[in-house]
């Protein structure tokens, strides 16, 4: 083992070895999501061409109708708006919320604990199967939700089969299952707080408001920001939630981006115009991707180093 | 922060129990619910005082679900078995593909490594239906529509950045010295990785695994564009289920607690992780 030949031979084998190793050693991870870029070009193309599923012999390439029609398309007007308004109902209320309840778990005691890991559950229900339990909740005929809204003195409250209620319904859900993702983050940011800026101020003693304004928000700001990105590139992409609730409707009430092009894709088979929504979405979370990383990152570091 | 007047105390007493109510509810009621057969769960007003029954869970384990219309078959074991056998063979083909490539971008500096590294995890941001729309019709020409492979291939997705980016960060916590004192000992690189690297990021690389496989679970756009009935997991069954006719509600209700057991259980028992998951390897719990 400790012989000098044979250990020569190895040691050149290595260094050869030694730039493509880190290739040899990702390669397989990356072919796999090659593949995945191939189906993205071919979005690409479709989203340029005339191509309904139904009429295959009309195929062509029509360049950049299919965005054009959307500036007088009022279905896409509608897409854009839903999928706006719902992200920014669902991220503003989970985060009021998720940043109270991470303020009201903040000292470690064993109840808080015990309440923060009970409060997860929600997130980790699939969102599908969410937005199910829910729909059970508030089936008109035995839902405990529509009891409650007649207690309430609403009668016939039709919830998510409602146009006027329907997105007040589906907002619920989001806040139900994501509003412990924004907490736990929160959560594990405010814990992550140095402790001597507080002692200071209680020492002086400085009120609490002012402490939470000048103090704890700033503090919390890069984990703020990461959590809301994050879930805003989530939230204006959903499916999930709203496909299982009401598959959009009633009507095109919720016809966010992704319902809406399956619908196209699948339904009025579409291709064209499914693709070309897919496209304007996704140019969307890009740009909000590309400004999560770097936030994303600068934490990442941040804790890293604290560690 | 430690002078809290009584009257302090008490709102926060009151609003956590507001906070507690809204988020355990459901969960709670939908287990009630599974409980229960059709005729007390259609009661006005409804009411937590029932004779509790099993026949819905059997049913649904039978796969026998006899109705007024008559028997039924529906096959949601089959679903529980998709989602057990996508989810733990997306994860274990996630681990092997990804844990040697996160060590290569933690510890092997190399050209254009950072570039892919973000490219993998820009793949999380983006819309999902943009990738499956396309690949419905490459399935069909490629003889993958409809199998456990395809789905596997695709669930890479969720999994593969996931593990990357946290087992990376474990690798990162690794001083590099244990690992350069070893290979001075006269080892070679492969073993340093197998009898060093990898059991130090042990803990690392079995949460990323039990958090990807909370992922995978959870799934529901990729097989639903993907699978027919045969190869759905439970999400998707579970849906295909409520709308299915002469459905009993206790029944619908019991499929769902028995679709999301295993996450809970595997999230009470990773909880230390979950930060760390769902940040995606940013913030230490």
């Amino acid at each position: 083992m400790t012989t000098a030949a044979p250990d020569l031979p190895r040691r050149r084998r290595f260094r050869v070895s030694r730039k493509v190793l880190p290739y040899l050693l990702s390669l397989p991870a990356l072919l796999t999501c090659i593949g995945i870029l191939i189906p993205f070009l071919t979005a690409v193309v479709y989203s340029l061409q005339r191509y309904r599923l139904s009429q295959p012999w009309a195929r062509e390439f029509n360049w950049g109708q299919n965005y054009l029609n959307f500036l007088t398309d009022s279905a896409f007007w509608n897409t854009l708006k839903v999928s706006v308004t719902y992200a920014f109902l669902t991220v503003t209320v989970e985060l009021l919320l998720g940043l109270g309840i991470a303020l009201l778990l903040q000292k470690r005691t064993r109840l808080n604990n015990f309440i923060s890991i009970m409060l997860l559950m929600p997130l980790m229900t699939a969102p599908a199967l969410a937005a199910l339990m829910w729909k059970l909740m508030t089936n008109p005929g035995f839902g405990i939700l529509s009891y409650f809204a007649t207690l309430l003195g609403l009668e016939n409250f039709n919830w998510a089969s409602d146009p006027s209620t329907a997105m007040l319904t589906v907002v619920i859900v989001d806040v139900w299952v994501y509003t412990p993702f924004i907490m736990i983050l929160l959560l594990a940011g405010l814990r992550s707080l140095p402790p001597q800026p507080f002692e200071a101020a209680a020492l002086d003693g400085v009120p609490r408001l002012f402490v939470f304004w000048r103090i704890t928000l700033p503090m919390l700001t890069p984990f703020l920001l990461t959590a809301t990105l994050f879930r805003v590139i989530e939230s204006i992409q959903q499916f999930d939630i709203i496909y299982a609730m009401t598959q959009g409707g009633p009507g095109d009430t919720l016809t966010v981006f992704q319902v809406e092009a399956y619908l196209n894709f699948f339904q009025s088979t579409n291709v064209g115009r499914s693709a070309a929504l897919l496209m304007i979405l996704w140019a969307i979370t890009y740009v909000l991707s590309n400004i999560f990383i770097k936030n994303w990152l600068r934490l990442r570091e941040k804790q890293r180093g604290n560690a | 922060m430690e002078t809290h007047s009584p009257l302090e105390r008490l709102l926060r007493g009151i609003a956590l129990t507001l906070v507690c109510l809204f988020f355990m509810f459901p969960i709670v009621w939908i287990v009630l619910m599974s409980f229960q057969t059709n005729e007390t769960i259609l009661r006005v007003p409804p009411s937590v005082v029932f004779m509790p029954t099993l026949e819905n869970y059997t049913a649904l384990i039978t796969g026998r679900l006899e109705t007024a219309a008559g028997t039924l078959n529906i096959d949601f074991m089959g679903n529980l078995w998709n989602s057990l056998f996508l989810s733990t063979t997306s994860v274990a083909i996630g681990l092997l593909l990804g844990v040697p490539a996160a060590y290569a971008f933690a510890r092997l500096k190399f050209r254009g490594s950072e570039d892919i590294a973000f490219t993998l995890l820009s793949f999380r941001f983006a819309p999902p239906l943009l990738v499956l729309l396309p690949l419905t019709i490459y399935f069909q020409q490629l003889g993958l529509a409809n199998t456990y492979g395809g789905l596997i291939w695709v669930y890479q997705l969720i999994v593969l950045p996931l593990i990357l980016w946290i087992v990376r960060g474990y690798f990162e916590d690794i001083p590099a010295d244990i690992e350069y004192a070893y290979r001075i000992a006269g080892h070679d690189f492969w073993s340093t990785f197998r009898r060093i690297a990898l059991p130090l990021a042990g803990p690392g690389i079995a949460a990323a695994g039990l958090l990807s496989f909370i992922f995978a679970w959870n799934n529901f756009v990729f097989a639903l564009v993907l699978a027919s009935a045969d190869k759905q997991p439970v999400t998707v069954g579970a849906l295909a289920f409520v709308t299915a006719s002469g459905i009993q509600y206790g029944q619908v209700a019991a499929g769902i607690v028995l679709s999301i057991a295993p996450t809970f259980a595997l999230a009470l028992y990773a909880q230390r992780y979950l930060v760390e998951g769902l940040s995606l390897g940013a913030v230490k719990g």
